[in-house]
């Protein structure tokens, strides 16, 4: 294929698929150099940090959840972890325990709606999961069972599969009864095994040759893998309270985004999400997961975003695993919930949502009024990132035709699962490059 | 529902699913139908869910579901598209029929989240409301939920195509209450709960989990909320509180919103501080 000098090439999606949310991209290619590259995201804002003002603190767990219907938990467990921060509540182990649990259940919904669903079908060629059940049914099947088994948990534990209502600031409304929580660890046996074949299966994809040069940012949680708690770490050194990752991760708003996009430290992009979680936490894998990443080639870091498939089936693994363990220890936590009394303060929650890092930060005053919010998704911290690896991709993909070449990007793009509908809701703006 | 013309039996009839502001929840639940799923694809032709598929087909479409609400400019054009385009339109969940949490907008002053959020507000072409889909164009059936109950969606997808009205229950929370036996939070317990005004479709979850209703599904279609507000005073809240328990995801909901100004809105009176993160932590 030739194109001339003067006459740049360019690649768009005008709606991107099989995303969360409503984005394109855009990438301009000049005398065989890329010349500019945009993921541009236009879903609405709907200006959260700006609707929490005014309201009490206790509500901001449910209001947060509808930031995003594919993570509710997330947002759920961000915001009552700030809260507590800010009231000096820390929950104890059972509440933290049936945490875990609700959001492994959301780990499992999410990561398998997104490897089957979502993913899968560009390594196979195919258009959607539909069109891919006609050549593969029970692949499908399969991953729609996982699927099914993360949305009994979240439904036993949290009342229902999308904004969970048992979910409240110092813990639940009511402790699921034993009877319940133990009937979850037959479907999970069989949603673990279901995960390991969905490594074995991923694993055989054909990937792209492109390596990324990644700055990975996520939690670390001492001795087991991060989900609901931790500490902030980056693969350059860095280690972090939850309150200094806040101040140290700077969003800049810019013209083609209705989200901010992130740096850490003044320092280059960075990347959240399952693979930045892996490289910093292979080491404390479940034996089972571990066993599943050497079976499937993964080193201790993954630095091939188009495998970014067979991480998240390996913390699929890790999602049942761990939940069934947590399901078979289970003790109701009485009371179930801490009280938590407001005070004047600022405080800042960290965990990890399925698609990335997610930090809320508020602050309230003696009567619990929320006088300030702040919250930063993993799809903004990620965006300069993804847009690094759509650069790479397109240059390193230059010989093949366009329409192979959109869907390599499109496919660029859904490797890091952008939920497009949590980006798009910064406010706080507080460093602006222009 | 008014219109009942079917396409000819030898043609799968054609379903779009789109999205406006919002959560992306309510179209989650189609996909959160693991066991439908795959029949729900061989007996209609997903013609456009951009979500789940890369391949989109022209209209027009025999039922469109529609998740969100209208926010922006181009927005408001579009529903307006999707409108002539489809020949069923059945709006989905709060957003959709109420204009959602982002409907808070609604109650502040006009400009207000704009100016006090954004550093370069002139990137963002946004409307100052929030409004429900039916302001914009005809609906066909709504919807209601934040997020939609699964079996009441498969249950409007297949009366749509069977060119039924759908059974969907217009009386409140209670009566699910009473028939799964929970025992009474507001009488027994003294817990506010909204269930009285607030339509089911939920299964009475939050009663069930020791939790007052929080209305996700929007007034009941007799809602005596003047009723419920006054009880709520006579149990010790203050206004602001029962105010804000109006105010959520179905802000928009005429009852609910009558309500939440009555008590004088959702928000303290006192003016609340908007500050921006480098003026609130000093300058990097």
């Amino acid at each position: 294929m030739t194109h001339g000098s003067g006459s740049p090439r360019t690649i768009g999606v005008e709606g991107l698929s099989r995303v969360e949310g409503e984005g394109s991209l855009r990438v301009v290619v000049h005398d065989g150099t890329v010349t500019d590259v945009a993921l541009e995201i236009f879903e609405p804002p709907r200006y959260f940090e700006a609707l929490l003002v005014g309201r009490h603190f206790t509500e901001a767990p449910d209001i947060t959840a509808r930031i995003c219907g594919i993570c509710p938990v997330a947002y759920q467990m961000s915001a009552c972890s700030a809260m507590e921060a800010a009231c000096g509540v820390v929950v104890d182990d059972r509440v933290a325990s049936l945490r875990r649990l609700l959001y492994c259940g959301e780990w499992i919904q999410s990561h398998a709606l997104h490897i089957y669903l979502l993913h899968a079908p560009d390594f196979l060629g195919c258009a959607d999961a539909v069109e891919l059940a006609e050549r593969d049914r029970t692949a499908v099947e399969r991953g729609l069972s996982i699927k099914r088994t993360g949305n009994l948990i979240m439904e036993t534990v949290g009342g229902r599969a999308v904004h969970p209502v048992n979910v409240r600031v110092g813990g639940f409304y009511r402790a699921p009864d034993p009877e319940a929580v133990a009937a979850l660890a037959e479907p999970l046996r069989r949603a673990r095994d279901a995960a390991l074949e969905t490594v074995e299966w991923v694993s055989r994809f054909e990937f792209p040759d492109v390596i990324g040069d990644y700055r990975f940012v996520a939690l670390r949680d001492p001795g087991r893998y991060p989900i609901e708690r931790g500490r902030p770490a980056s693969s350059d050194g860095l280690d972090l309270g939850p309150a200094e990752f806040g101040d140290l991760a700077v969003e800049e708003h810019v013209a083609r985004s209705t989200a901010l996009h992130a740096r850490l430290a003044g320092r280059d992009p960075y990347l959240t999400g399952p693979m930045a979680r892996y490289a910093l936490n292979s080491a404390v894998l479940p034996p089972i997961a571990a066993d599943a990443a050497a079976m499937a080639g993964l080193g201790p870091v993954c630095s091939n975003p188009f495998q970014s498939i067979v991480v998240r089936s390996v913390e699929l693994v890790v999602a049942c695993d761990e939940a069934l363990a947590l399901v078979e220890a289970y003790l109701p936590p009485d009371p179930p919930a801490s009280e938590v009394r407001p005070r004047p303060g600022v405080g800042t929650g960290v965990t990890e949502a399925p698609r990335g890092l997610l930090l809320h930060r508020y602050e309230i005053d003696a009567e619990g009024t929320i006088l300030a919010a702040r919250i930063m998704p993993p799809t903004s911290q990620n965006q300069l990132t993804i847009e690094a690896d759509l650069r790479r991709v397109v240059q390193e993909g230059l010989h093949l035709e366009d329409d192979d070449l959109q869907w390599r990007c499109e496919q660029a793009v859904r490797n890091h699962d952008p939920c497009i509908s949590c980006a798009a809701h910064f406010l706080d703006v507080s460093v602006v490059e222009t | 529902m008014s219109r009942t013309d079917l396409p000819e039996p030898d043609r799968r009839p054609s379903l779009a699913v789109w999205k406006f502001a919002s959560c992306d929840g309510c179209q989650l639940s189609l996909l959160d139908c693991e066991d439908e799923l795959l029949t729900l694809a061989k007996v209609v032709d997903i013609a456009h869910f951009s979500e789940m598929s890369r391949a989109s087909a022209e209209g027009p479409y025999d039922v469109s579901l529609v998740e969100g609400s209208i926010t922006t400019p181009d927005d408001a054009q579009r529903i307006l598209e999707i409108r002539s385009s489809s020949h069923l339109l059945v709006t989905i969940g709060a957003c959709a029929t109420a204009g959602g949490i982002q409907g808070l907008r609604n109650f502040a002053a006009s400009g207000a989240y704009a100016s006090a959020v954004y550093a370069h507000p002139e990137y963002i072409d946004a409307l100052e409301t929030s409004t429900p889909i039916a302001a914009h164009v005809e609906v066909d059936y709504e919807l209601h939920g934040c997020p939609v109950d699964r079996s009441q969606l498969l249950e409007v997808l297949t009366a749509s195509l069977a060119g039924r009205t759908p059974v969907i229950p217009g009386h409140s929370v209670c009566q699910e209450c009473k028939s799964r036996g929970t025992v009474c939070l507001l009488v027994a317990g003294d817990t506010p709960c909204l269930g009285p005004v607030t339509r089911a479709g939920c299964g009475a979850i939050c009663p069930s989990m020791d939790r007052g209703c929080f209305g996700c599904f929007g007034p009941a279609d007799t809602a005596n909320t003047a009723s419920l507000a006054a009880h709520l005073r006579l149990q010790g809240m203050a206004p602001v509180d029962v105010s804000r328990l109006f105010a959520t995801f179905n802000a928009g909901a005429p009852a609910f919103r009558h309500e939440a100004l009555a008590q004088g809105g959702p928000v303290p009176s006192a003016p609340v501080r908007i500050t921006h993160r480098a003026e609130r932590e000093g300058p990097r």
